[in-house]
């Protein structure tokens, strides 16, 4: 079997990973997230028109009766319009005035395809709940991988490698500005399982070969991670195969979800190869053997 | 060893059997599975708000107005209960929960205390500063009347919804203080919005026959009485000058209708007191002939009709500027009662028909593309094993989909994202097993061997990998909401399902190929 020196690489894929963590970092200070009214609070509202409104005019309307910054988009195809109003009254009365005299200014024929509203206290509720949500599921997977691994370095290269899969995607999210709302939390999440399953199948696959080889640990790093590749990249591909069906047919609403999927896969396919394994070395794991 | 054992045959085809009895009802409609015979599962799985249409609302009680509420009352009791005994007193007032008071006379003190306990509810406590006596409610007092709050609200809401003929709809509590409200398939959400939102306090007071105008040319109001706006700001009265007492209020109601007045052709609201009520309407009425009554709702007045006669039958009209809608809604505000508090509206979403058709229709199609490129990557890059992990990815959707209809579970857009995930996901413990098997054959082992300790070797990987995935799965159960929800449980079914289909199911089928058909090569391919 011709084996491929990954190992050899971990230097570079450190530096690699360090501006790309650097960058995301960056662009999250500078762009922020396009959070959604999840997180914001304010009002979306998704439109039909029988013909392909004019985006110009709609916005100008808009804007002449709501208090709040209005976004205005395409969603799909022409006739298809997102609205997003950014408002920060805490009064029912007002919101609900606010939509109806939307309501009243448009066309009668359009077809609401969505009305949503948030209020502001709802919104930093979830804010808070999607933080937790994240970093809870990090430490319980860290926990747990360190419990089953029995050696701290195990926990913590697949933590350092969970980060790195998340603060990445979250450079994702600022750099597309897709919105992120609570299913990119979910996708978030769902990326941490899958690199951290993929983690998991590298490094069960180490301590198998601990328990038979006796070879320097880089090589039995290199080893491990050869022989696994296979698994690795057609899990990957066929995940990858399943979100480019629901990105090409699954509708608007779920495509920004999906692409931030797509982008975790290929980011944690990346990191448990070249950082979370390399990094057990890194970080001195020494053999002990038990029969002697 | 590969074992065929025959209860081991026997429980994976009565699992696979019943995966595809608990999916048949689905692909019928709701009025057709209930057609359905008796003998065959009637359990489906729900759709979703985002994918059926419909309305769901967040809404907030806020308990702390009544507890103000009872506070004012507590003021009351405190000075009846010194009145009684002639103790003077001082900066009498109410708190945010409890009420403060001074008393003037510091041997009196201790009586006072006495009296005013006497007077009031258990749950409260007073403390003694010096002259000053502090009365607050108890931390179980108030959990108690938040309770009963949000209770009775969920009961008005609950009524109001009903009578406004919504289908099937999910009222719940959540947390302390919030209600879900979910609505399917309904077409004006605003207009539920606004009938689920309003307190609908309903109170009788007489007008002062001062009016607005000529009060403020005196510069003050006269005594006992409030200004109060008419609910119709295009009425030519605008404001309204209100004696303070509450006569009667919408609690005394039993009935409520909207409909068209003889005389005027206009819609009214009519409405009918109970005995003790029409008792005391009489009594109000006569009394106070060819003055007018102020109908106020949630301080607002909607009529303000002169007294011409005695109205002694217990029944009455409201005549305000009713369209047949807004007197139907008014109508239905009576009969439901008012709100024990205000509500607030923190979170809604709506989804339109169309939006949720479409996204059924877009979830089917990315469902079959994405397993039909899957099914036949595998079957190139796998031969017979694809086929037979194939066969395993279908049996996955089948238990899943089987699953969720036993448990009765709602279906979401991201609950069907979860489901091709699912699919592509699925095929990993598939993978696992079959590199291991191959890696095994290569290793120069027999094919028995091979598969026995592909399998082997596979299962403990499998389970570690899993298992993480799981806890992300159950995390995002806890913490999200709604259509996440949805995701986080079609996702942790999906992983069951398809260590049960990996590990179990193509474990058999391998088995019983290779004892029975004793093939001299697992993979077409050629192994180097």
């Amino acid at each position: 079997m011709k084996i491929i020196n990954f190992y050899k690489y971990r230097i570079s894929a450190f530096i690699f990973s360090f501006f790309l963590i650097l960058f995301s970092v960056f662009l999250f200070i500078k762009d922020n997230l396009n959070l959604g009214i999840d997180f914001k609070g304010g009002i979306l509202i998704e439109a039909n028109f029988a013909t392909p409104p004019n985006l110009a005019d709609l916005r100008d309307k808009l804007i002449g009766m709501a208090v709040g910054n209005v976004e205005i988009q395409e969603f799909g195809s022409p006739e298809n319009v997102l609205i997003r109003i950014e408002k920060n009254s805490e009064k029912k009365d007002e919101q609900n005035a606010l939509i109806n005299n939307i309501k009243n200014e448009l066309p009668s024929e359009i077809d609401y395809r969505r009305i949503e509203f948030v209020g502001p206290k709802v919104g930093k509720e979830l804010q808070i709940m999607g933080i937790k949500a994240v970093l809870f599921s990090l430490l319980a997977m860290f926990s747990y991988i360190w419990f089953r691994f029995s050696g701290w370095q195990f926990g913590l290269g697949a933590l350092v490698a969970l980060f790195h899969d998340v603060l990445s995607t979250i450079g994702f999210f600022s750099l597309t500005q897709i919105e992120f709302n609570l299913a990119s939390i979910a996708a978030i999440l769902t990326i941490a399982g899958y690199s951290i399953n993929d983690t998991v199948v590298v490094f069960d696959r180490i301590r198998e070969n601990l328990s038979k080889k006796e070879s320097p640990f880089s090589e039995l790093l290199n080893l491990s991670i050869n022989q696994t590749l296979s698994r690795t990249l057609m899990t990957s591909l066929t995940t990858l195969l399943a979100l480019l069906a629901l990105y090409i047919f699954g509708g608007e609403v779920v495509r920004g979800f999906v692409s931030a999927m797509m982008w975790g896969v290929l980011i944690g396919t990346y990191s448990s190869i070249f950082i979370a394994s390399p990094l057990i070395a890194l970080l001195g794991f020494k053999i002990i053997k038990q029969n002697q | 060893m590969l074992s065929l054992n025959k209860w081991r045959i026997f429980f994976v085809i009565l699992v696979c059997l019943s995966g595809i009895y608990f999916l048949y009802p689905n692909f019928f409609n709701k009025t057709e599975v209930t057609a359905l015979p008796n003998y065959l599962s009637k359990k489906q799985v729900n759709l979703g708000l985002d994918l059926q249409g419909g309305s769901h609302l967040l809404l907030e009680v806020d308990t702390k107005s009544v507890l103000k509420e009872k506070s004012e009352y507590l003021v009351d009791d405190i000075r009846s209960a010194l009145r009684k005994q002639k103790i003077k007193y001082s900066n009498l007032g109410s708190k945010l929960s409890g009420a403060v008071v001074t008393i003037t006379n510091k041997e009196k003190v201790d009586l006072a205390r006495k009296s005013i306990r006497e007077n009031i509810e258990k749950g409260i406590q007073i403390s003694t500063e010096q002259t000053k006596l502090n009365l607050s409610f108890s931390d179980e007092y108030i959990i108690d009347s938040n309770i009963k709050t949000v209770d009775q609200s969920i009961e008005v809401v609950r009524k109001r919804v009903d009578e406004s003929g919504t289908k099937e709809p999910v009222i719940q509590k959540q947390g302390e203080k919030r209600i879900i409200v979910q609505l399917p398939g309904i077409k004006d959400p605003e207009r539920i919005r606004s009938l689920i939102g309003r307190t609908a306090k309903l109170n009788f007071h007489l007008l002062d026959p001062t009016t607005v105008e000529l009060a403020q040319q005196r510069g003050k109001l006269p005594p006992g009485t409030f200004r109060v706006s008419n609910a119709d700001p295009t009425a030519y009265e605008k404001e309204f000058l209100v004696k303070k007492r509450i006569l009667l209020t919408g609690d005394n109601l039993v009935n409520a209708a909207a409909t068209v007045d003889a005389q005027s052709g206009k819609y009214v609201v009519a409405f009918e007191f109970d005995r003790k009520g029409g008792k005391k309407f009489a009594k109000i009425t006569t009394e106070n002939v060819y003055q007018r009554l102020a109908i106020l709702l949630d301080n607002k007045v909607i009529s303000a009709p002169q007294i011409r006669e005695p109205i002694t039958g217990g029944q009455g009209n409201i005549s305000g500027n009713f369209s047949p809608e807004t007197a139907n809604d008014l109508a239905v505000l009576l009969r439901a009662g008012s709100l024990p508090a205000p509500i607030e509206v923190l979170e809604e979403r709506t989804v339109g028909p169309s939006l949720g058709l479409d996204s059924i229709e877009a979830g089917k199609k990315a469902l079959i593309v994405g397993f039909i490129l899957i099914i036949l990557f595998m079957i190139i890059r796998y031969r017979i094993f694809g086929l037979i992990a194939d066969f395993a990815i279908i049996f996955n959707i089948i238990l899943l989909i089987s699953l969720l209809s036993l448990i009765e579970a709602t279906l979401t857009m991201p609950g069907i994202a979860g489901i091709v995930l699912t699919v592509g996901m699925a095929v990993d413990a598939n993978v696992l097993v079959f590199e291991r098997i191959k890696e095994e054959l290569k290793s120069g082992r027999s094919i028995i061997n091979s598969i026995d300790l592909g399998y082997k070797f596979a299962l403990k990987t499998i389970l570690d990998a899993n298992f993480t995935t799981l806890i992300a799965a159950l995390l995002l159960y806890n913490y999200g909401s709604g259509p996440i929800k949805g995701f986080a449980v079609t996702l942790s079914i999906g992983i069951i399902t398809s260590m049960f289909t990996a590990l179990i199911l193509t474990k058999l089928i391998v088995s019983l190929w290779v004892v029975k058909l004793k093939p001299n090569r697992l993979f077409l391919t050629k192994i180097s």
